[in-house]
């Protein structure tokens, strides 16, 4: 099944499901989808990798199958596992029940092989591969460039259909070369002032034109100070909702000041933005 | 268009990027499903096919418009309405006046990119030679100066001057006028392009990316992208040495513990145990160089200082010029480090004469700190070893290298100028051993080789 016809396409249904794609998201979402490669999201935390997955998901009206990453995470938990409990009863129960404890009947899928086996259109989110260990992006090789999973007592289960793989990470480290060759790579930065504007107003809703422009402006000013953790989308959003709860119209110096909290969470990082901004 | 591919791939192996062979064919996989029509699209597919780090996007882009340039010159579409506003004999005067609408409102606007080939049409011809000509950005900056339009144009945009407005205003100012001198750039890249060919120009054009800048060369700009590069190598670092510490948990074999597991087996070892591998705290000591020939070497060490700072137990920095001095209070975790080199450089006691001198630096430190270094410390020295033609107390820094657990030394000049000049690089490189450490890469492949933390 093609995912989508055409770039154009791919930023109008993202938009319908209010995420807003700028040209190189929706050049590659479009491509993953057509060459049928995984689509490796890199970049800073919060400017919406994760939630680019999940728009793509409702979008193309696929089942989402998520892979949350962690250190320590192995195969037993990412792929598949066999029921022990299970098998060690069906052999008291029955004696001559030794060729049969390795069937479909007690494997217990894992997300990955999930995503594999599955025949509706699925798409495979596998969220901050970074935190994973080195060993998992090798498990992940045979996945990525052949859809397919070998498990040595049923043999290899290829694809029904190959579901729509993105992979996200924070960049804390750098990942192996045989990964990254064999997705499609997107850098998401932090967007222009006009594209932050809209999509704090697609996710706030009720919050004034003007007000959302000064928000924008605002956090692009703060991301261009040196900081240790500059705002990401989400705190922008954030900070929208703190404005909107709080009634302000306008977005003042004191505003600023009393809400900085929201969006800079160093407080080195407060004191040098209210210097440079000429607060107090 | 194969041959153009091909083309287009070659130059940007030749940049530094390194796309491989499958790569190139997902990029050809790719144009045969786009529109190759649209530009944005072909450039975005070529990005996430060939280009996987972010900091090769910015050569990317510079090859990409010159391999499929927007438009190439005398075919230009020639829009009346557009072109009302001014013509070739418009006084310099009033494109200023236009350049200023065009920089407060949003550079991706058609008209921006339209004014600046004209711009560089007008202004940036320099006649080279009898029957030659170039391009330079630099004339055309001259001649519209966009930086004096500032005031005048935060006069325009603000019913009254100072506080939060205003910032927000420069802000947006600065970042289309920063806009306006890349287009400008581009476009002379694409003129130089069109008469004398890609191949020349692509050569030239390109700054290597970020992490094989060279230390001693970076440009201030640049200094500032440097700076941002730290903070994941530092965090990059910490993991691999705790990736390092959890692989190599395990020590030896506790002989006892397994003897006596052992009884339970009828004497038979089954299984064994280890003894837990005592974790070894890293004290690290850093010696830098404060000087002004290694000036932004020094400031990307002081930050990676400060980054290591929060990420190893103990770590203690010390800067010198002629003297040395204890900078460890001025990094403490939370402070800014922007504000903590500038202090440093003010309240610290490291200059004499202000002319490098390593051999007082060694006498000093090893009267004054000598007791820093330690067996369990890796002591790190981060200078060019150029000493003014001083003595170098090769037996001091003898001594305290062999106080130290490990010692390093990294050198920001390139190997070749190794002892060139009052440089007494080999001298100091027999006692502590010394790594060419000029850009990221190599200062990265210092710390996966050595064991700094271990």
């Amino acid at each position: 099944m093609a995912w989508f016809a055409a770039p154009r396409e791919v930023g109008e249904r993202l938009r319908e499901v209010d995420y807003l794609a700028d040209e190189g998201i929706v050049t590659s979402v479009f491509l993953a989808g057509a060459l049928g490669k995984p689509l490796l999201v890199e970049g800073p935390a919060g400017v919406g990798k994760t939630q680019l997955a999940k728009a793509v998901a409702v979008a193309s009206g696929a089942e989402l199958v998520r892979l949350q990453c962690y250190e320590g995470l192995d195969e037993a938990r990412a792929l598949y596992e066999w029921n022990y409990k299970k098998q060690l009863l069906r052999i008291q129960a029955e004696d001559d029940a030794w060729d049969d404890i390795f069937s479909e009947e007690f494997l217990l899928e894992r997300p990955l092989l999930k995503a594999i086996r599955s025949d509706a259109p699925t798409v495979l989110l596998i969220d901050e591969i970074d935190k994973a260990d080195v060993e998992v992006e090798g498990l992940l090789l045979e996945i990525l460039s052949d859809y397919q999973v070998t498990i040595p007592e049923l043999g290899t289960i290829t694809a029904v259909r190959r579901p729509y793989v993105v992979l996200t990470s924070n960049a804390t480290r750098e990942l192996s070369e045989a990964l990254k060759r064999r997705c499609l790579y997107l850098h998401l930065g932090y967007p222009t002032p006009e594209r932050e504007r809209d999509i704090v107003l697609a996710q706030v809703p009720g919050l004034a034109g003007n007000l959302a422009e000064q928000l924008a402006r605002t956090v692009a000013t703060l991301r261009s100070l040196e900081l240790k953790k500059s705002p990401s989308i989400a705190e922008t959003i954030d900070w929208g909702h703190t404005l909107l709860a709080l009634g302000r119209a306008e977005l003042t110096g004191d505003t600023i000041t009393e809400t900085l909290g929201v969006v800079l969470k160093h407080h080195s990082d407060q004191a040098r933005a209210v210097k440079e901004l000429g607060l107090s | 268009m194969i041959g153009r591919h091909v083309g287009f791939v070659a130059a940007l192996r030749e940049a530094g990027m390194p796309v491989s062979l499958a790569e190139g064919l997902d990029a050809a996989n790719a144009l045969m499903v786009i529109d190759l029509m649209d530009r944005e699209t072909l450039r975005e597919a070529y990005a996430a096919t060939l280009v996987k780090r972010p900091m090769h996007r910015a050569g990317f882009d510079v090859l990409f418009d010159l391999w499929f340039p927007a438009v190439t010159s005398g075919e230009g579409p020639e829009d009346q309405a557009e072109r009302a506003e001014y013509d070739a004999d418009t006084p310099v005067e009033d494109l200023r006046s236009v350049l200023q609408g065009l920089l407060m409102g949003n550079a991706d606007d058609p008209a921006f990119r339209e004014f600046v080939r004209d711009m560089v049409e007008r202004f940036g011809r320099v006649e080279a030679g009898p029957g030659r000509q170039s391009w330079f950005s630099y004339s055309v900056l001259r001649a519209l100066s966009p930086d004096t339009l500032i005031a005048r144009m935060l006069n325009q945009m603000l019913s009254e001057r100072g506080g939060l407005p205003e910032k927000l205003a420069r802000q947006q100012i600065s970042s289309n006028i920063r806009k306006f001198e890349e287009a400008v750039a581009s476009e002379v890249r694409r003129r130089i392009a069109e008469e004398s060919g890609i191949e020349r120009i692509a050569r030239s054009a390109v700054r290597p990316p970020v992490d094989r800048l060279d230390f001693l060369r970076v440009t201030k700009a640049e200094l500032a992208q440097l700076r941002r590069e730290v903070y994941p190598l530092a965090r990059r670092l910490a993991s691999r040495l705790t990736y390092k510490h959890r692989r190599g948990h395990q020590g030896r074999l506790d002989f006892r513990r397994t003897v006596r597991a052992s009884l339970s087996t009828g004497g038979v070892p089954l299984t064994t145990h280890l003894r837990p591998k005592r974790p070894h705290k890293p004290e690290l000591v850093i010696l830098c160089d404060a000087s002004d020939s290694v000036s932004s070497f020094s400031q990307f060490t002081l930050l990676l200082t400060f980054a290591l700072r929060e990420q190893f137990t103990k770590v203690r920095a010390f800067a010198f010029v002629d003297t040395v001095d204890e900078i460890t209070k001025y990094f403490a975790p939370g402070t800014d480090v922007l504000d903590a080199i500038t202090q440093m450089t003010n309240e610290a006691d490291i200059t004499r004469f202000g002319r490098t001198n390593y051999g007082n630096v060694f006498t000093r430190f090893s009267e004054r700190y000598g007791d820093a270094v330690g067996p369990k410390t890796s002591l790190l020295i981060l200078g060019d070893a150029r000493s003014n033609y001083q003595p170098p107390a090769l037996d001091t820094l003898k001594r305290l290298a062999s106080q130290a657990r490990h010692a390093y030394w990294l050198n920001p000049e390139p190997r070749a100028q190794w002892d060139t000049g009052d440089s007494v690089a080999t001298g100091y490189g027999a006692v502590v051993p010394m790594y060419e450490c000029r850009n990221i890469t190599q200062l990265a492949a210092f710390i996966e080789s050595t064991d700094v933390g271990g």
